[in-house]
């Protein structure tokens, strides 16, 4: 038989609130342990117990982890989601199920192995009753790991971890995965062709959630305050703050130099969180949609009042309560301009684990340098899923406590200061914080309108001359904001513009692009709002830029168009919003659509494979095509309707 | 830094901490003349002159509405953040973590905490947050122009809302129901009892919430209406005279009162409250006693004013979280960034 090795998607389907999450923590992370390019994501509903949930695992020995969309092995345990899984499962694929499910088995194409889980687990006496179901789960993995060959040590080395190093849970889920192997070695004779072969691909890596990485950044970035109301997928953030601020922040005299506040609701928790910004410490929130929404009133209030506060939108699709459990960056144009009147939000977008920890610390920097809010959006995928990430490194400058007067500084000054003064010219004026000893420090912080001394007036003059101060702070964030990374190709004849989770579904894309169609691209991945230079230098150089993102209306592309007016005609919009995290299969549709639309009879001649020279040749072709497109096309177009595919 | 500052008046004005009056005043009032808000404004003024308190130790906090606006006409040297409606406190509840050492004293409306706001104010009783609340209360909106507020009694008349038909909140009843440590109300138009109380609230260690009836003279001032001048006079039931006795002073008056009509109750920093009954042997530190004193007054019809209900043992929300002494203000990177080997610990901690 063929072998496959290293390449290949695992899907378990399971009901939520069975305790299989360790099961599937296990395959993930053994099979990191191998050193083989590894992911796993987590698709679950809104419940806590009893509904079918999916864990998904892409082993790509080329780097390639994004989502994938078919399931080359299912294993089934959830007689709910049995005839689905089974029908999910890829035409030469391999089908475990539990035997106590007794459902008919239609399919020819496919290896089929039952598994005798309870049997199995009822056999070993050691395993406490109520006990069973919980590491009956183990036994999948047992048997799995016999079938594709996961390393027994790296599974060890993956339970330890889990349990913390405590030998009796260790032992006994470690026997009833080994029981699963050994009667796999004994009963089953392997009919497919997936296996793994140890690689050392992920040396020197870790795995870790996104929302624990910005917990960890927040905690080097000196965070001393946050206020946060509990939300899918956000509440990780804060809980992990306090898991790891006693551990990190530890001080000899047991005092806490932190506080960390569940508010009432997300209104509460970001008032909170701004009068600790305002009172000099290192404050932020972490929500998501539902949450943001209530926060709206508060977020103009700190951009008016210019108050530094961070806060996190780990996204989920909404709109409304919407997918409460789906991963979205459905919130980016909200973000944008959110509150009432005008504003510029300062938004930054992570588009991994390690960013997540990096702005974890950079976004206090950041708010507390432009005195404004500072907004992180993250989404499900990245926050609540393992990724693998380079380790966390330490913050390689120290942090900027911004404009910042204190007794010392008013002294030389003789009092003569005014909070919203812009006396360096950069738009960004200096405070004082409560505390400050001077009678002169005092100011009287509002919403309402107010003078360079803070005082309260409604002179149309001086409203104007405030909000285009205002209004230039945002130009001179551009060079404080973290630049977007390119991944530049010299052949490249097409730009793709995308932020946040889908950079590895991109990868692949581009791959597949390049390999399958000739198209050769070049992608810039957005890691900030508003653009700094590298971002209007991209725009300049591509004729046609694909601004990829996950929600329906092509919130980027939205604000390009009035970021980037004079270049409107360029931007195709790849949207594509099934709450599920990124895959290369939409990325790669949406492009081609949008690409053929042009109608200059390139696509067939792409679709033939080219070498890259003979793409490179393309580009006087490419520029008409770009025109005519732009001139018979809304800038949305059927691209929606046409890379829809079709999911479990 | 004092010495810097322009003095106004001779020394004899000046008090314990060498600042005269002036230097707790804040911007002239641009509320209407006789807004029982502008008189509370007097008093809080009065109040820290006479307590010595630097206004530099001070945070000012309201929300929005004509009393909320307050807080910009007492207190120039004081911080302040006039926040959004409703919201105060919980722009409260994150400043006064910056500097626990320093105090808030935070003026609300009728309609910015007992409607909008309810949830936070509730919140923020719980919490025990260091600052003395104060509810300026006239049962309506002012600065919306006069629509009835949740403070209103059923029956009130107003001329364009029309009979209000529903049964108002009580301030004092919520605050103790939600385990606020000091409730007091008190009438606008009795400005000594405003001041004393006003001077116990701000030596209590945690919340103290003043429910100060504060008539609204432009859109609520009519004879028969509850939170007018003229209903205040003839219904005030105040359970005591309240007076502030400081830590340091030598506490004379104490001896020349009547023992068995007497209540102190001693504030952490060593102050007493000296509560003269009037009446019954009234003790605000029994919370069921306090509940059932406000349902009382509300029986029959009395604006019950004094200090309700007292608890000086609970800790403030800055005391539960256990801070380093200095203020987190003043930490620095030295404080705040763990070391550079932590980051290898934290990776070995992740898998
Ligand atoms: C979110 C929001 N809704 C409504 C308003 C309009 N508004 C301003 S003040 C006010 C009521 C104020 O009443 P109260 O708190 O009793 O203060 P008063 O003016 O009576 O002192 C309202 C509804 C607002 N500022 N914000
Ligand atoms: S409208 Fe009423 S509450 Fe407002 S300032 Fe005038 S009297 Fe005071
Ligand atoms: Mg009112």
């Amino acid at each position: 038989m063929n072998k496959i090795v290293n390449d290949f998607s695992i899907t378990v389907g399971t009901k939520n609130g069975s305790g299989s999450s360790t099961a599937n923590n296990t395959i993930l992370r053994s099979i990191f342990k191998m050193g083989i390019p590894v992911s796993g994501k987590n698709l679950f509903p809104s419940n806590i117990q009893g509904l079918p949930t999916w864990y998904t695992i892409r082993v790509n020995k080329d780097g390639f982890i994004a989502r994938k969309e078919t399931s080359d092995i299912v294993i089934a345990i959830n007689p709910d989601s049995f005839a689905k899984d089974l029908a999910s499962v890829a035409p030469g694929g391999a089908f475990f199920y539990a035997d106590d499910i007794r459902q008919p088995i239609t399919r020819v194409d496919i290896a089929i192995y039952p598994m005798p889980i309870k049997a199995i687990v009822k056999a070993d006496a050691n395993i406490p009753a109520d006990f069973r179901d919980l590491v009956g789960n183990m036994v999948y993995v047992g048997i799995l790991a016999q079938m594709i060959n996961i390393d027994m040590e790296a599974i060890r080395a993956a339970l330890t971890f889990h349990f913390k190093g405590k030998q009796k849970p260790i032992d006994m889920n470690f026997n009833a995965l080994k029981a699963g192997a050994d009667w796999a070695a004994a009963n089953l004779e392997k009919k497919d062709p997936f296996q793994l072969e140890k690689m050392n691909k992920t040396e020197g890596m870790i795995m870790a959630d996104g929302n624990t990485a910005a917990a960890i950044g927040s905690v080097f970035g000196g965070i001393q305050f946050a206020a946060w109301y509990p939300i899918t997928p956000a509440s990780s953030l804060a809980e992990a703050l306090n898991d790891y601020l006693p551990v990190l922040r530890k001080r000899e005299d047991g005092k806490h130099t932190y506080a960390v506040i569940q508010a009432e609701d997300e209104l509460a928790a970001l008032g909170m969180a701004i009068g600790a910004g305002w009172s000099g410490l290192r404050s932020m929130t972490s929500t998501s949609g539902p949450g943001l929404s209530l926060m709206t009133e508060f977020a103009g209030l700190a951009y008016y009042a210019e108050v530094p506060v961070v806060v996190w939108d780990v996204q989920r699709i909404g709109p409304s309560t919407g997918l409460p459990t789906r991963t979205s960056q459905g919130d980016l144009t909200f973000t944008y301009t959110i509150g009432h009147g005008d504003s510029h939000s300062v938004i930054l977008l992570p588009g991994d684990v390690y960013e997540c920890f990096e702005f974890g610390w950079k976004s206090f920097d950041l708010a507390e340098r432009l005195q404004t809010p500072v907004f992180v959006l993250s989404d499900l995928d990245m926050g609540m899923n393992q990724w693998i990430s380079k380790p966390f490194q330490y913050p390689e400058r120290p942090m900027d406590r911004g404009k910042v007067l204190w007794e010392k500084d008013l002294e030389e000054l003789k009092g003569n200061w005014g909070r919203y003064l812009d006396k360096d010219g950069d738009a960004i004026p200096y405070r004082t914080i409560p505390g400050n000893k001077n009678p002169f420090s005092a100011y009287f912080t509002r919403g309402t309108g107010h003078d360079e001394y803070a005082k309260y007036t409604e002179d149309s003059d001086i409203y104007m001359k405030n909000m285009e101060r205002l209004a230039r702070k945002q130009q001179t964030a551009k060079q404080y904001v973290p630049a977007p990374v390119l991944h530049a190709n010299k052949n490249a004849t097409i730009g793709i513009i995308a932020y946040g989770s889908t950079e590895n579904a991109i990868f692949e894309a581009q791959h597949q692009l390049e390999t399958e169609h000739g198209i050769q691209s070049e992608f810039l991945r957005i890691r900030a709002v508003p653009f700094s230079k590298e971002v209007d230098a991209f725009i300049e150089k591509h004729d046609q830029i694909f601004v990829v993102e996950m929600n329906r209306d092509g919130q980027l592309q939205q604000i390009l168009y009035i970021e980037y007016p004079q270049y409107a005609m360029k931007f195709k919009s790849v949207a594509y919003h099934d709450g599920l995290p990124a895959a290369a299969k939409w990325v790669r549709e949406g492009i081609l659509a949008r690409y053929e639309k042009a109608g200059n009879g390139t696509q067939k001649k792409a679709a033939v494979k080219k070498t890259a020279a003979k793409a490179a040749s393309k580009p006087k072709v490419k520029k008409a095509a770009v025109k005519k497109s732009a001139a018979t096309s809304s800038p949305k177009g059927k691209s929606k309707s046409a890379v829809k595919s079709k999911r479990k | 830094m004092t010495e810097t500052l322009p003095m106004a008046g001779a020394a004899s004005n000046v008090n314990a901490v060498g600042l005269s009056k002036n230097d707790y005043r804040g911007a002239p009032s641009t509320l209407c003349q006789g807004c029982g808000h502008n008189s509370i404004s007097n008093q809080i003024i009065a109040a820290m002159y006479e307590m010595s308190v630097m206004p530099e130790d001070v945070i000012k906090f309201s929300g929005i509405g004509c009393s909320s606006k307050s807080p910009t006409y007492f207190m120039n040297r004081s911080f302040g953040f006039n926040s959004l409606h409703g919201r105060m406190p919980s722009i409260a509840t994150g400043a006064l973590f910056g500097d626990a050492r320093m105090k808030g004293i935070g003026v609300s409306g009728d309609g910015d905490s007992a409607s909008i706001g309810m949830g936070q104010f509730k919140h923020a009783m719980r919490r025990n947050v260091n600052m003395v609340y104060i509810v300026e209360n006239n049962g309506v909106y002012g600065l919306t122009k006069g629509q009835f507020s949740a403070t209103a009694e059923k029956g009130l008349q107003l001329k364009k809302q029309g009979e209000n038909p529903y049964m108002p909140v009580d301030i004092c009843a919520e605050a103790l129901i939600s385990n606020a440590t000091f409730v007091a109300r008190s009438f606008a138009g009795n400005p000594k009892q405003v001041k004393e109380i006003l001077k116990a609230a701000f030596a209590h260690k945690g919340i103290a919430v003043l429910d100060i009836i504060s008539p609204c003279v432009t859109f609520n001032n009519q004879e028969n209406a509850y939170h007018s001048y003229a209903w205040g006079k003839d219904h005030e039931e105040p359970l005591h005279e309240i007076s502030y006795i400081a830590p340091r002073n030598e506490i004379m008056l104490e001896r020349e009162m009547n023992e068995g009509e007497i209540r102190e109750v001693s504030m952490h920093d060593g102050s007493v409250v000296i509560l003269k009954n009037l009446e019954k042997g009234y003790d605000p530190t029994n919370r069921t006693l306090a509940l059932q004193a406000l349902e009382e007054a509300r029986e029959n019809n009395w604006l019950l004013t004094g200090l309700i209900y007292v608890n000086t043992s609970k800790p403030t929300l800055t005391d539960i979280y256990n801070l380093v002494d200095a203020p987190l203000n003043r930490l620095t990177q030295a404080d705040l960034r763990p070391d550079r080997a932590m980051i290898d610990k934290v990776n070995a901690l992740m898998f």
